[in-house]
């Protein structure tokens, strides 16, 4: 005889161990009356076990950094809670503090256009303080992995990218990573690095569409200095601690190549 | 406005989200998947209501980019037969099943069935907040709960659901 009173549901409830107390020995009475009803429910429970025993492993892996950065809010970002990061941290914040001032001033303009430039520059700028000194992870993925990384950051921005080749003024990619933007989706660095170890980073943004293109632009904070313009509908950003005229042949070289393949 | 408890929630859901995302989506997918739902749930922030349970919220965001994902043109979606059954596993009784064996049985699931039976199994969600996680009603949630753990117990053992116990299942799913 079966238990009218017995559903699905509580079958489930039960190998969920959500079954109300109350409702125990019915189930339990159901169940010995009907051996097929008792398999499913070991079934399902096993079915819960292995899953938690197959998937549960990946609670305990270390959550890649560019996922903890983007559960950060994009003004405060969550790299400065990691101690590797906090000596690059006070830099920054000296950085941030002047080219707030800087951006005050507002450059002599005022069109939205500009302003998102120059948030643009401020961003690459922080980005490049923070991860520059890196000296074992200076980079997500490494130049080894070139195709992949090219490929990777081109998909997540949704645009073809191509890391300008700088090898003829000295500098060789050595990778790039994935970053949080200031609100119109991720943004990529990639970064160079010469002979003697300097580094200078790429940063490329999308930018809304409908942006006026603007000249090359120039901004400085303390040693550091970053050219960046926004051409069609990516900003562009490279910053390095060189002087302006070094490091303008370079924006020079970079805005030539990208030019060549737009 | 975002605080830092926002991030701090939204962080500590993060595995979570990994493990779910894993499971669904496998492991090639499931990073981008997360990091997708993250800067989604960034720009709807205000949309989230405080003081109501942000992890819901979240694996319902993930649900429906995932959707959104399988919608794009360019991807060639087949609905397996409900009734395809893979071959018997050779596994003796007893011996553990491999990742890889419940990543081919789960990617045979029906998408619906799938989602259920891992927020259930992996989340430990209540009922009534999978239905409200997948925007369905609880009677959905748990006829496709039974009929995805009877096809799952098919795939994994490679004998249909039942068929010791001789005839079907007993039970009516009650809606």
């Amino acid at each position: 005889m079966r238990t009218q009173a017995i559903s699905e549901a509580q079958l489930h409830a039960l190998a969920d161990g959500v079954l109300p107390e109350g409702q125990r020995a019915a189930v339990d009475a159901h169940l010995c009356a009907h051996p097929q009803d008792a398999a499913r429910v070991d079934a399902w429970r096993e079915q819960n076990r292995q899953l938690r025993a197959l998937f549960d492993p990946v609670l305990d892996e270390a959550v890649q950094p560019h996922l903890m950065q983007a559960a950060s809010p994009p003004a405060a970002n969550g790299a400065w809670q990691r101690p590797a990061m906090q000596a690059a941290a006070a830099i920054v914040l000296v950085i941030a503090g002047g080219m707030g001032g800087w951006l005050l001033r507002g450059d002599g303009g005022d069109t939205g256009d500009m302003r998102a430039a120059s948030a643009l520059a401020r961003s690459a700028a922080i980005a490049h303080a923070v991860y520059t000194p890196e000296v074992r992870h200076p980079v997500e993925v490494g130049v080894a992995q070139e195709a992949h990384l090219v490929q990777w950051l081109s998909k997540r921005l949704g645009s073809t990218l191509r890391p300008p080749v700088l090898s003829p003024l000295g500098y060789h990619l050595i990778g790039g990573r994935l970053l949080p933007g200031d609100g119109d989706g991720p943004v990529a660095q990639f970064m160079y690095e010469d002979g003697g170890g300097k580094r200078l980073t790429l940063y490329v943004a999308k930018e809304r569409a409908g942006r006026q293109e603007t000249a090359f632009r120039y901004t400085q904070e303390k040693d550091l200095g970053v050219f960046y313009w926004i051409d069609g509908q990516m900003g562009y950003a490279l910053s390095a601690r060189l002087p302006k005229a070094e490091l303008g042949k370079i924006a020079d070289a970079v805005y030539t190549q990208l030019e060549a393949h737009g | 406005m975002t605080t830092p408890e926002d991030s701090r929630q939204l962080q500590a859901c993060l595995p979570g989200l990994r493990r779910y995302a894993r499971a669904l989506v496998g492991g090639l997918q499931a990073d981008d998947l997360v990091q997708d739902t993250v800067e989604r749930a960034w720009r709807k922030l205000g949309q989230w209501q405080r003081g109501g349970e942000m992890r819901p919220w979240l694996f319902s965001i993930m649900h429906n980019l995932h959707l959104d994902q399988l919608r794009r043109p360019g991807l060639a979606l087949q609905e397996l037969d409900d009734d395809s059954v893979l071959p018997a596993p050779e596994r003796a009784p007893g011996q553990a099943i491999a990742i890889g064996e419940m990543d081919a049985a789960l990617a045979r699931l029906p998408l619906g069935q799938r989602e259920v039976i891992l927020l259930v199994a992996l989340e430990q969600m209540p009922y009534e907040q999978v239905a409200a996680t997948l925007d369905i009603p609880v009677g959905t949630v748990m006829s496709r709960l039974s009929r995805g753990r009877d096809k799952l117990r098919t795939l994994l053992d490679g004998r249909p659901a039942g068929s010791q116990g001789g005839g079907p299942p007993t039970l009516k799913v009650v809606k």
